[in-house]
């Protein structure tokens, strides 16, 4: 959004639009490959999280259903077909989107708190399935080899798996933008800000938040089709509660509504532990756990909301009476 | 049949227990607590520590943890819940969502993954013929002590002054405070009122559950369902749903074992399809 306006006043959208695709392409080189693709991977479920949480208003604590779901049935099919990477980690999503179907229809008949709930609940389900059918999921053991198969290149290094990667995770932060840029989006905005007047103007609320919900799912069973191929596994740790949570701290880090920043807070925290698990550190839920108490209890806004914030207030002082037109978002609000 | 319509009461006393501190919680502080499981595992854990560390029994520990929680509880709301209950309740349950990772990964770290073990008490090492079968005392216990709780829970709520300003409180706090009730007076109490029965139902747990960090990450999931079948901000629901749903997972249990873990989940979705503010809650809370 940040972007958006910037461009709106004629200055730095392309380029920062140009600097984080440099980073995007540069960042094997920096860090560990591996580690590069994570942080690409959780980039992306990030903003599938924000498109709910911060352009419609629903905190899902459930998607861990949708990216951990998605990396077994990628995993199933590059396995069981032989079929090139990409097809999986499509088929992945579609499996994804359809696992939201009645999820998210069951779970837009609530709204806040309920709406959280619920998800986690049916999420919590999904883990339970997922341990207990065994024959397909392997149980604790998970889907361990997964192939990467793309006519017979050779992806097997991870530096050159990232770049193999990396596009579907491109493409879905531009499906994500489009969204949100879209009259779609400016509907889903106003039914966060106000449902009930949204609903009064005639707009099928609880259709469009079942859409935003299942296309949400459906870019997060992307993030996680990539990150099981990019591990080569799919364990139940991919559709336990803990990576919900994860994705929902990754978004309020980088600033809720911000979209872009959910690629910091996901760079932030895959990064952090990774330097925790290199250190030998297991109980990473100790430090994980504080920062979002500390983001939660005195950094609402985050990183990119912050520096957003600070920026249009320094062009209000510059420039008095051009007010922001965007609306605050609600999340933000006293009750 | 009957001896598993038992164990499902059992297991249902847990979940009624855990679900009437949620609802009291969530309903004076609008905060749904997600530690609340990792409350709970603290309290088995505190019933562990006192008996390896200071011999203490069974039951001293019964007497003893649950207040000392609370007393947790309490300073906790007074440091930090507090300052997020004007906000929106989300950032209360992910606020509670943090602490529950550090409180779990606290107790890993010093006492690893593993089930610790626990002794039931010797008072309670036997059976009870119950007529039709004999079952073992400490199950029969926990369900006579669970149903005792909630009943004297709900007669406080129903029938005393403080009760009735605390459920006063919950349904309309503008008009309690117009009427002249201190109600913030009464919020840190029934905070720490509900992570002591928390604590209470972990105490009970520790004889009879493998006492490990995650016990009660798992439970407080299933519980939310059972809140939301229940009502959403129904204390008398949820508690009716804690116990209903442990006997119908057990039935179910009997006929279709793989369904085990995730009948509660299936019968949340139902209630969500036929009454989305649940079975005892009234639907102008939801929404």
């Amino acid at each position: 959004m940040i972007m958006s306006r910037l461009a709106r006043a004629g200055r730095g959208g392309p380029l920062l639009l140009a600097l984080g695709l440099f980073a995007a392409l540069v960042l094997p080189w920096m860090i560990y490959p591996p580690v590069a693709l994570d942080i690409a991977c959780w980039a992306l479920f990030a903003a599938a999280v924000d498109l709910l949480l911060g352009f419609t208003g629903l905190l899902s604590f459930g998607h861990a259903a949708f990216w951990g779901g998605s990396a077994y049935c990628t995993g199933l099919i590059a396995l069981h077909t032989g079929l090139p990477f990409p097809v999986a980690i499509v088929g992945g999503a579609a499996f994804a989107a359809l696992l939201a179907l009645p999820i998210g229809f069951l779970s837009v008949r609530l709204s806040g708190i309920y709406f959280a709930m619920v998800t986690l609940a049916f999420a919590q389900m999904t883990y339970f399935v997922a341990n207990q059918w065994r024959d397909v999921t392997g149980g604790e053991n998970g889907l361990q080899g997964i192939p990467r198969e793309l006519f017979g290149l050779d992806l097997s290094d991870s530096f050159s798996f990232y770049y193999a990667g990396l596009p579907f995770v491109l493409v879905g932060l531009f499906v994500a933008w489009r969204i949100v840029r879209s009259p779609f989006g400016r509907v889903l905005v106003s039914i966060r800000a106000n449902p009930d007047r949204a609903r009064a103007l005639g707009y099928p609320v609880d259709r469009y938040r079942l859409l935003a919900f299942v296309l949400s799912a459906a870019l997060s069973g992307m993030a996680g089709g990539v990150f099981a191929m990019g591990h080569g596994f799919a364990s139940l740790e991919g559709v336990y509660w803990t990576t919900s949570g994860q994705a929902v701290m990754m978004v309020i880090l980088g600033g809720i509504g911000t979209l872009w920043g959910g690629a910091i807070g996901a760079a932030l925290v895959v990064q952090l532990q990774d330097f925790l698990a290199t250190a030998g550190f297991a109980e990473t839920g100790i430090i994980t756990g504080s920062i979002f108490i500390v983001v939660v209890l005195l950094f609402r806004r985050g990183i990119w909301g912050t520096a957003r914030h600070l920026l249009a207030s320094r062009r209000k002082a510059a420039a008095p009476g051009e007010v922001a037109a965007e609306p605050r978002k609600s999340v933000d609000t006293p009750a | 049949m009957l001896q598993q319509a038992f164990n499902g009461l059992v297991g249902g006393a847990f979940y009624a227990l855990l679900a009437l501190g949620l609802a009291v919680i969530f309903g004076m502080l609008g905060v749904v607590n997600l530690a609340h499981g990792a409350f709970y595992m603290l309290g088995a854990f505190g019933a562990f520590v006192a008996l390896d560390s200071f011999g203490l029994s069974f039951w001293v520990a019964l007497v003893l943890v649950p207040p000392l929680l609370g007393l947790a509880g309490v300073v906790l709301e007074r440091l930090f819940i507090r300052r997020l209950t004007p906000l929106d309740p989300l950032y209360g349950f992910l606020f509670t969502f943090g602490l529950a990772l550090i409180l779990q990964d606290l107790v890993k770290r010093e006492y690893g993954v593993s089930s610790q073990p626990y002794p039931r008490p010797a008072e309670l090492s036997g059976t009870v013929d119950l007529g039709l079968f004999t079952y073992p005392a400490y199950q029969v216990f926990v369900l006579a002590v669970s149903v005792l709780v909630c009943v004297v829970v709900w007669v406080v709520l129903t029938r005393t002054r403080v009760g009735m300003i605390v459920r006063a409180a919950t349904e309309r706090p503008e008009l309690t405070r117009a009427l002249g009730i201190d109600v913030g007076r009464w919020v840190t109490p029934v905070f720490g009122f509900g992570v002591a029965l928390a604590a209470f139902a972990g105490v009970l747990a520790a004889p009879m559950r493998a006492v490990n960090p995650l016990m009660g990450a798992d439970l407080i999931i299933t519980v939310f369902a059972v809140v939301v079948i229940g009502g959403l901000g129904s204390v008398f629901g949820s508690v009716a749903a804690g116990f209903a749903v442990g006997l119908v997972s057990a039935l179910g249990n009997l006929y279709v074992p793989a369904l085990s873990q995730t009948m509660v989940f299936i019968l949340m979705a139902a209630v969500l399809l036929w009454r989305p503010a649940g079975l005892f809650g009234q639907q102008e809370a939801f929404r």
